[in-house]
């Protein structure tokens, strides 16, 4: 080993030794618990129970107690309302971002401040966010159902995070309203790097702003809205916090990883939450995988 | 060249929707969080009084030690940047300046950990936090909240260390610098900006975590201010105190705000700095 190279690794000592202690390690037990019937309040008396957690009589899948088929189970709805979530909600912030993006493009007046409004949803806390909604949306004294009510647009108040109806688009909503200014700002970032040169020759020629966009804009911050969209899936598919406290965890918008710690913390199945935590790595992970395929994007420049 | 009025309106029209859509939700809560008693229930902007009732309750609420949870989680917060910033300008070193085998191999790694669910390493961590014995208090949060901040101040950092000249080091080198006084002397003053904006993601991420802090502290003297305000509850589930909520809110948030505005662009060019260049 040459010097230079020992330098490198001396300098890359700590955050390896960090990084193997707080993701690498914890990750590895994690696994190991899920094929184990670990409780939490006994971990030391741990037992080796193979995939019982994922395939047995009471495991995530394949379980002949899941009299009404696997979609309807606890488990089932988890990953289907965190898919339905991620799916919609990355969706149309990217469509809004893209759309406040174009406006923040724009040259005109008392533009630094639409820019710094938009940045008051990301810089809000999602707890916060979720509270501020909860109260807004409250079914009897929300302001929201009054404005509905008084414009007639609704007959009567509804509970918007309470009606399993309704609960997961509210949580969508909330959400879209709190990432949107993030996809805009990747958006926006891109855009000004974009060579204006070509615009007024495509102005001069006076082809149609529309085609314009499809033609040079779209495919020229295709790379970085890519790079935006998977930030925001992945960080999607991970939910918790907004809905753990915006419909306190119920079944109708409990996601993967409300689950897990439903299983884990609250009910002490360390074993089986493990199980439904390493599946949800695993998800997550193929999610990537393919996306990256798909986009067949670069991750590392080297 | 001039747009046509009729598209200038519609910008406006547009600019204005986005204004009101991005701020009137923080504006309800904060005039909310100045209304008590009746006045909270009227679903009006302005208050008919102003009132600090729920501020000082807030504070004076024994079975809530607000004060103290603000006061954790500025500690914690601190904490997690002061030691991603020195991990993350260490290793940004290696990764930027040094060329040695495995280095992609490296990066790569590094950004797939900050893709972990952060529940996938739950029962693990739990597992260590109790084994080192830092369950249950708050500065033990310092710890789990590495896994989310230093991959990412890594990235960033790696990708402005990067863009500095060779020529800077090469003179430092010559001059028979250590790698350690390079870094101090040489790269530290050229870094502030990138400094800055990682350390403030750094910072607000770290004030904001909800899942370790709700899961690893138990203890009510050692909450976070996220989970504080997540538990404050009435009487019954039909008496929750909003007011107080909004107090909380706004409390919390306001120093967030205020950053993220005087640090706009700073902030900004850390954002894209990790994604689009990545």
């Amino acid at each position: 080993m040459n010097n230079k190279t020992r330098t490198a690794w001396l300098f890359l000592a700590p955050m390896l030794i960090v990084l193997l202690l707080v993701a690498l390690w914890p990750l590895g037990r994690t696994i190991w618990f899920s094929f184990t019937d670990a409780n939490i309040n006994n971990l030391d008396a741990a037992k080796f129970i193979g995939f019982e957690n994922y395939f047995g009589e009471y495991g995530l899948f394949a379980n002949p107690n899941y009299t009404d088929g696997f979609w309807s189970s606890d488990w089932g709805t988890a990953i289907v309302n965190t898919l339905k979530f991620s799916v919609v909600s990355v969706t149309i912030e990217t469509l809004m971002g893209l759309g406040v993006a174009m406006l923040l493009n724009q040259e005109f007046k008392g533009r630094a401040w639409v820019r710094a409004a938009v940045l008051v949803p990301w810089a809000i806390p999602t707890i916060v966010s979720a509270k501020m909604w909860g109260w807004m949306l409250h079914d009897q004294f929300g302001v929201i159902n009054q404005w509905l009510v008084d414009w007639g647009l609704l007959a009567e108040k509804l509970a918007w995070t309470a009606d399993p109806d309704f609960a997961l688009w509210t949580v969508v909503a909330v959400d879209v309203w709190k990432t949107t200014p993030f996809m805009a700002l990747l958006i926006l970032a891109a855009l000004q790097t974009l060579p204006k040169d070509c615009y007024e020759a495509a102005k001069v020629d006076g082809v149609h702003p529309l085609r314009v966009f499809w033609k040079v804009t779209l495919p020229l911050i295709k790379p970085a809205l890519m790079v935006a969209v998977i930030f925001r899936l992945l960080d999607a598919l991970r939910v918790f916090d907004l809905i753990y406290v915006l419909t306190s965890n119920n079944n109708s918008t409990i996601s993967m990883s409300g689950f897990v710690r439903r299983e884990m913390v609250d009910n002490g199945y360390m074993g089986y939450g493990s199980a439904a935590s390493t599946a949800l790595f695993l998800i997550i992970g193929l999610c990537t995988v393919a996306y990256i395929k798909l986009g067949r994007m670069k991750m590392a420049e080297d | 060249m001039k747009t046509p009025l009729f598209g200038r309106i519609a910008l406006y029209l547009a600019a204005t929707v986005v204004v009101l859509l991005s701020v009137y939700p923080f504006l309800y809560a904060v005039t909310t969080s100045f209304k008590s008693g009746g006045a909270l229930f009227e679903p009006t902007l302005w208050p008919s009084s102003w009132s600090l009732d729920n501020y000082i309750s807030l504070f004076t609420l024994a079975e809530q030690p607000f004060g103290r949870h603000i006061f954790n989680s500025i500690m914690v917060s601190v904490l997690v940047v002061v030691i991603s910033l020195f991990i993350g300008v260490t290793a940004a070193y290696a990764l930027g300046r040094i060329q040695f085998k495995g280095r992609g191999l490296l990066l790569t790694t590094v950004l797939s950990v900050s893709m972990f669910p952060q529940v996938a390493v739950l029962a693990g961590m739990f597992e260590l936090i109790r084994f080192l014995g830092i369950y249950n208090k708050a500065l033990g949060l310092v710890l789990p909240y590495m896994i989310f901040t230093l991959p990412f101040t890594v990235w960033v950092l790696t990708t402005f260390m990067k863009q500095l000249p060779k020529e800077l080091e090469e003179a430092a080198i010559m001059d028979g610098c250590s790698p350690w006084r390079i870094i101090k002397d040489v790269f530290m003053p050229l870094l502030w900006p990138a400094l800055v904006s990682t350390g403030l993601l750094a910072f607000i991420a770290a004030w904001n975590e909800f899942l370790f802090a709700l899961t690893f502290v138990l203890d009510n003297n050692e909450r976070t201010v996220p989970v504080s305000i997540s538990l404050i509850s009435g009487a019954s589930k039909y008496d929750i105190p909003w007011g107080n909520i909004m107090a909380a809110s706004v409390l919390v948030t306001l120093p967030l705000i205020a950053l993220v505005l005087i640090f706009q662009k700073k902030i900004v060019s850390g954002l894209t700095a990790g994604a689009v260049k990545g």
